[in-house]
């Protein structure tokens, strides 16, 4: 079982709500991959509606919502988002985005980072996206980070795990969960995070826009378990043995 | 949290066990893997990675030239005081071993710090028995605002202390604190040290933590080999690392074996490891962890010493001698142990540099603490 904050998942996918071609196909994708916690923005979001389309086609029993703060562009912004969010949707999760920069919607490390500060002082569990850096997830984790979302390719781009070397690193060293989030293109790509070690993934773009995202829903939560199930029985390994030229061992025989 | 909370988990005779009946299966998924895991450690110190030491030593000089390249660094320790509050079964330092006890005062530190410079050294290792009322914190201070200057880099292994007091020694200069646990096993722990400040394992076991939060450049952890089963003993020191590591992840770390040699008044060692299983420590330590620093004293005799460089090793000591004094002025006082490799720091380094390595001498700057 992942546990984050005071929350345990069965299911490590982690899915998004955006790009669907309606709510209907959304909802009965978004089911089929059995994900628990779905990420939904605020910005898309109708608060002052009680009927607000997303939110009711999200109300299934299993699923947690994680607002996020897509849209913003700094850290002040991204607390106010966060605090609306919490008002308007009852929980006090929040998936941390920040990005300036309207064409990558590259993450900024600098206002992520003193956004996790202020919000994990205000009581939030925050989930922070960010670029595959393992010293940032070390400096949010000071910061009282929940979990850490590194991307693996941009977002959006359905390239994969182009981030793998940092990835591992961050894997290594983590105190925290780490959530495989952006640049997921296929359920390999899910499947390989997993046997990395990630604790979980969020996929949006490759179920939304398949022809059959329903399908492709149970696709990713299935790849995903097997990547789980594989990094859990420990992979078999390529053998590197040296190949010893001169022993380094010899002068024992002599001692 | 501290380690002790996540130590309190651990079963001595279960991780023992595990050690003991990991099978040559084992050790070789662990040595064909790109990164091990304590699961791996415990194959690599089993008995059962002894037919691969051979593969071992090959993977460990690799991996050590991957990371360190042809280096190895210099440092010598400096013995301040052999004054003591403690009761340590196996150190020549005890209170109750009746020695006549010296702390150097400032002008005979002046002298010793003569010698030490004259024979290369920049890193300094400052060291002295557990006595809080002559060397305390205070006496620190004072010692670490004459030699700053000289050196450039400090490091310490004297009794444990507070987080404050490690902050206020830090701010004068102190770069580095080597605390060794002697031995993981909290029962036998205390029959070693009956009296004194010492006998308090957790607070001893937490040091690390608390160096790690007053922000220190770099930590030493070992144990002493010959209190315990080695290979269990060796396990703490990997999992405490892995943990620190973790949590304290700007601070750098460096690992030492000693073994336990004679000293006047001497305890046998209750288990002795031979030359061929501290070869397995040395490697299966930097197989497990290819950034820590290995460092190897000179209790460790001249053939060894010198075949290990190229198995792991990143740093020696040379010339030491172990007494309060004993480079400038007392020849003949007691020494807390028997050195067992006598030559100079110019012939090691030779023999490094003979063996296509650098003697490094000066690998940090006062103006990077």
């Amino acid at each position: 079982m992942l546990k984050i904050g005071d929350k345990e998942f069965k299911s490590r996918l982690f899915t998004g709500t955006g790009k669907f071609s309606d709510n209907a196909t959304m909802k009965a994708a978004l089911e089929a991959s059995e994900s628990e916690l779905v990420t939904v923005a605020l910005k898309r979001v109708d608060t002052d509606n009680e009927d607000d389309d997303i939110l009711r086609h999200l109300g299934h029993e299993r699923i947690n919502l994680l607002p996020n703060t897509s849209g913003v562009r700094d850290a002040k912004e991204a607390v106010f988002v966060a605090q609306l969010a919490r008002e308007a949707l009852g929980t006090n999760w929040v998936k941390l985005e920040i990005h300036p920069d309207p064409k990558y919607l590259m993450p900024d490390p600098i206002e992520t980072l003193k956004a996790t500060e202020e919000l994990a002082k205000l009581g939030f569990i925050v989930l922070p996206y960010i670029h595959a850096d393992p010293v940032l997830c070390k400096r949010l984790e000071d910061a009282g980070t929940s979990a850490v979302m590194p991307l693996g390719a941009p977002i959006g781009s359905n390239r994969g795990l182009r981030t793998q070397d940092f990835l591992e690193i961050i894997v290594e060293q983590s105190n925290v969960p780490v959530v495989v989030d952006a640049g997921i293109g296929a359920p390999s790509d899910a499947a390989k995070a997993m046997e990395l070690g990630a604790d979980a993934v969020l996929v949006n773009t490759a179920i939304a826009v398949s022809p059959n995202p329903v399908e492709m829903g149970v696709a990713f939560k299935m790849a995903v378990e097997a990547g789980r199930m594989a990094y859990e029985a420990k992979l078999a390994q390529a053998k590197n043995f040296a190949e010893a030229s001169s022993p380094l061992t010899g002068f024992l025989d002599e001692l | 949290m501290t380690f002790y909370e996540k130590f309190k988990e651990y079963d001595w005779e279960r991780i023992k066990s595990d050690i003991y009946s990991k099978t040559a299966r084992d050790v070789e998924h662990a040595l064909s893997k790109d990164k091990r895991d304590l699961e791996d450690f415990k194959a690599l110190v089993s008995p059962a990675a002894m037919p691969y030491l051979e593969q071992m030593a090959q993977l460990s000089h690799r991996l050590t030239q991957k990371r360190f390249g042809k280096t190895i660094q210099m440092y010598v320790p400096m013995y301040l005081s052999n004054e003591c509050q403690n009761i340590c079964t196996y150190c020549g330092f005890s209170l109750d071993n009746k020695i006549p006890r010296i702390t150097l005062r400032p002008e005979q530190i002046e002298r010793e710090m003569k010698v030490i410079k004259k024979m290369g050294y920049e890193h300094l290792l400052l060291v002295t028995g557990e006595a809080n009322q002559t060397v305390g914190v205070p006496y620190f201070e004072k010692v670490l605002d004459q030699v700053r200057e000289e050196f450039s880099h400090i490091s310490m292994e004297v009794q444990p202390m507070d987080q404050t007091d490690y902050e206020k020694l830090i701010d004068k200069g102190l770069n580095t604190v080597l605390v060794y646990q002697e031995t993981y096993h909290q029962e036998d722990y205390k029959k070693h040290h009956p009296k004194g400040k010492k006998s308090n394992f957790q607070y001893r076991i937490d040091t690390p933590d608390r160096l790690g939060k007053a922000g220190i450049h770099k930590i030493g952890l070992g144990v002493l080999i010959g209190l315990e089963d080695w290979r269990t003993d060796c396990f703490h020191v990997a999992a405490h690392l892995d943990y620190l590591e973790k949590t304290y992840w700007k601070t750098k770390y460096s690992i030492s074996f000693p073994r336990l040699r004679p000293f006047s008044g001497g305890m046998e060692p209750k288990v002795v490891m031979d030359d061929r299983e501290l070869v397995q420590l040395i490697c299966a330590y930097r197989i497990f962890n290819e950034e820590v620093e290995i460092s190897l004293s000179t209790r460790e005799r001249e053939t060894f010493r010198d075949n290990v460089i190229k198995l792991g090793v990143t740093s020696l000591s040379a010339g030491s001698k172990t007494n309060p004094g004993g480079y400038s002025e007392e020849k003949d006082s007691l020494e807390q142990f028997e050195i067992s490799d006598e030559r100079s720091a110019q012939d090691i380094a030779s023999m490094i540099q003979r063996q296509g390595y650098e003697p490094v001498w000066k690998d940090w700057d006062m103006a990077l603490s």
